[in-house]
């Protein structure tokens, strides 16, 4: 009873304190508020909880970290030293010596590259194959993908199974190839490595095989992203199957056509595996010096010979062919990005 | 070779390893491992005379033979004492081969996995005569002459048209011809004599013969005898390391153990104190020495930028198998010869 009686008491004085702590809470606000107008006259800005109130922005580099760091690591890094090293002459990249250094020209290993008869050699049958192959391959890629879409029974399987060449790899698909085609040719008493021509299309052949039902993929879903409204506009309107797909279908998958050409083209330039398991650059132009040139060579497999078939000088020769050869793909690949793009509608 | 804790004891195979590492190599003379060495004909020197690298076993090379099928044949060994004789053999049972049940030569083909018994090993007939008239090669000679192109194309010739396999299905390969002499379906085989253990399984007198290939004296000759298997030592790393290294390859070639699983493994190890081989080929090689006959060492080694200058005489054998007229040859001497003084310039370029 007592104790009750003495909580009721302090309740009590506590409840006529009440209003004089109310007033002092409001007092000190107020008086903050008005410092704080002060301050800001002053040009002064109270500093920001920056950690609770934007923290992707303030701390989003440690969770890129690792990805930044990886790619430092695996591709900047190597990619400024490899760089570096055309300039030089080295047998181990850490004994690597500047040319000058050598009394040598510093552009030495460039001009060595560049009038390197079977690099230009493998630059223009790479060019020629990258074109070739570019057209064949999307032209059947989209003619597939378009059958495809026309609502033919099964067509998820044939998706399927077109994309599977996908899956196999260059050098395995290069040895399997091989022994088909020599498997017709040795009918004809030849084989595949016996002439330029054969090995050209046969690379064709391959690459086409091979990446098709990769583009198809993509060209499906261009297709399928194709508005319906547009489509029966273009019916009601009366335009021919041929008229629709020129007018209608084919400036809509212009981003399908944009990614699968720039996919083609560098594809065709930087292949490699395929070319050293199908040919490995056989048959050869048997110089009258008795050098060489490697008439199925593409530029990559001709870096890659170079580095590892020749002399220690030639290292440096190759990581220069290397350099021009990533300054050429880049500059390839940008250009025909920038001339498709301008052809792509946007809905 | 480039880490921070790099191997001690790596191998400089052949002149143009030399070339390329010598650098990193210690001079071995007067070493311990040197001293237990009983021949310096598998050691690999620099141009300054420095001890690079020092062979610890040694293979020998030629045309492996079925005994068994030649008197299958109506033939014997024993006529087999140069070209003429071999030539006849092989020509016969290449002729009887579907009432024989065997040929003569199994496949020879040109695919990476083969071609080198050809580009390589073959061709060592060439190099090696021609090294012997030059009083022998202290190192990598600038160019050849080409004198016994037609002996390795006698051989050459022999190989491919007396065969399992027409010589227009070469190319691409795809034989195997280890199986084809295992099996009984072929009489020679060009290979080594790393080669025995395979082929004894089911050819118990398998033995080896030279490469005769009509030069004059070739009733002399015996087998191709060399290594790329030769160790050098790290110069890049501190002393004590080297010591240890050293002593680690004296145990290897003098103790009973270690050096008994090193001759299973290996075959042939030229040191005194290592115990006898039991590989037939190579005791073959050493009844043809112990009887007089010249040992032909592995100028092929010298082969300068190996894989280029291989890969060139490739592509013109190729065209050679396919059709095998005088132009076609003419490609081949060019990679042969002339490939050699360029791959050679091309490999001591500055």
């Amino acid at each position: 009873m007592q104790s009750i009686l003495e909580t009721n008491e302090a309740l009590a004085a506590e409840a006529a304190e009440a209003p004089s702590a109310e007033a002092t809470v409001r007092e000190s606000l107020e008086a903050k508020a008005k410092a704080a107008r002060e301050r800001d006259l002053k040009g002064y800005k109270p500093p920001r909880r920056s950690l609770f109130k934007n923290p992707l922005r303030r701390w989003g580099w440690l969770f890129l970290g690792p990805v930044v760091a990886a790619f430092i690591i695996g591709f900047v890094w190597p990619f400024i030293q490899g760089i570096y090293l055309s300039f030089c002459s080295f047998r181990t990249t850490s004994d690597a010596q500047l040319l000058p250094a050598k009394g040598e020209n510093l552009f030495g290993n460039y001009i060595k590259a560049v009038t390197d008869p079977s690099f230009l050699h493998s630059f223009w049958y790479t060019a020629l194959f990258a074109i070739v192959s570019l057209i064949m391959i999307n032209v059947l890629a989209f003619t597939v993908a378009y059958a495809l879409t026309q609502g033919v029974k099964g067509s998820n399987l044939f998706r399927t199974v077109f994309f599977m060449p996908n899956l196999i790899g260059g050098i395995v698909l290069g040895y399997i190839w091989s022994m088909i085609f020599d498997g017709i040719l040795s009918y004809y008493g030849t084989s595949i490595l016996m002439e330029t021509k054969f090995g050209f299309w046969g690379l064709i052949i391959l690459m086409c095989w091979q990446q098709i039902g990769y583009m198809m993929i993509i060209y499906i879903a261009g297709l399928q992203a194709v508005p319906e409204d547009m489509m029966e506009a273009a019916k009601i309107d009366g335009a021919t199957k041929t008229q629709t797909l020129f007018r209608v279908v084919i400036p809509n998958v212009m981003p399908s056509i944009t990614i699968c050409t720039f996919l083609s083209l560098t594809n065709g330039f930087k292949l490699f595996d395929q070319n050293l398991a199908l040919t490995g650059g056989l048959p050869f132009i048997i110089q009258s010096d008795g050098s060489t040139i490697k008439t199925t060579e593409m530029l990559a497999l001709n870096i890659y010979n170079t580095f590892y078939g020749s002399n220690v000088a030639a290292q440096g020769t190759a990581q220069a062919k290397a350099v021009l050869f990533f300054i050429l793909v880049a500059a390839l690949g940008l250009i025909q990005l920038a001339y498709t793009r301008k052809r792509e509608v946007q809905q | 070779m480039d880490k921070s804790n790099p191997p001690t004891l790596f191998v400089i195979g052949n002149q143009q390893g030399v070339k390329d590492w010598k650098d990193y190599a210690i001079d071995l003379t007067d070493t311990a491992i040197a001293k237990e060495l009983n021949t310096d004909a598998y050691n690999l020197y620099d141009e300054s005379g420095k001890l690079v690298s020092i062979g610890y076993c040694y293979e020998c090379y030629g045309i492996i033979a079925n005994p068994d099928l030649i008197e299958q044949a109506g033939h014997t060994m024993d006529e087999i004492k140069n070209f003429d004789g071999l030539k006849a053999v092989a020509e016969d049972i290449h002729a009887r081969a579907a009432e024989l049940g065997f040929d003569a030569f199994s496949s020879s083909d040109m695919d990476d996995s083969s071609s080198w018994r050809f580009t390589g090993h073959l061709a060592n007939l060439e190099y090696f005569y021609e090294e012997r008239d030059a009083g022998g090669w202290t190192e990598c000679p600038s160019s050849l002459t080409g004198k016994y192109m037609e002996n390795y194309k006698n051989l050459y010739d022999l190989i491919i048209n007396n065969s399992l396999t027409a010589p227009t299905d070469l190319a691409t390969g795809g034989h195997d011809a280890e199986n084809e002499f295992k099996t009984g379906a072929a009489a020679f085989f060009v290979n080594g004599s790393w080669e025995y253990a395979a082929v004894s399984e089911t050819v118990k007198n398998a033995t080896m013969i030279p490469y005769y290939c009509g030069v004059e004296g070739e009733e002399k000759a015996g087998l191709n005898c060399g290594t790329e298997n030769c160790w050098a030592v790290n110069s890049k790393v501190s002393e004590a390391d080297q010591q240890a290294t050293i002593d680690f390859m004296v145990w290897l070639v003098s103790d009973p153990d270690a050096s008994a699983a090193m001759v299973e493994q290996l075959g042939i190890m030229p040191y005194k104190n290592a115990v006898e081989s039991t590989n037939g080929f190579l005791n073959d090689a050493a009844k043809y020495t112990a009887d007089g006959c010249y040992v032909m060492d592995w100028a092929t080694n010298y082969q300068p930028n190996v894989d280029e200058y291989r890969a060139a005489l490739v592509s013109a054998l190729n065209a050679y198998n396919a059709d095998q007229s005088d132009a076609n040859w003419d490609l081949v001497k060019t990679a042969f010869v002339d490939g050699w003084a360029t791959q050679y310039a091309a490999a001591n370029a500055a």
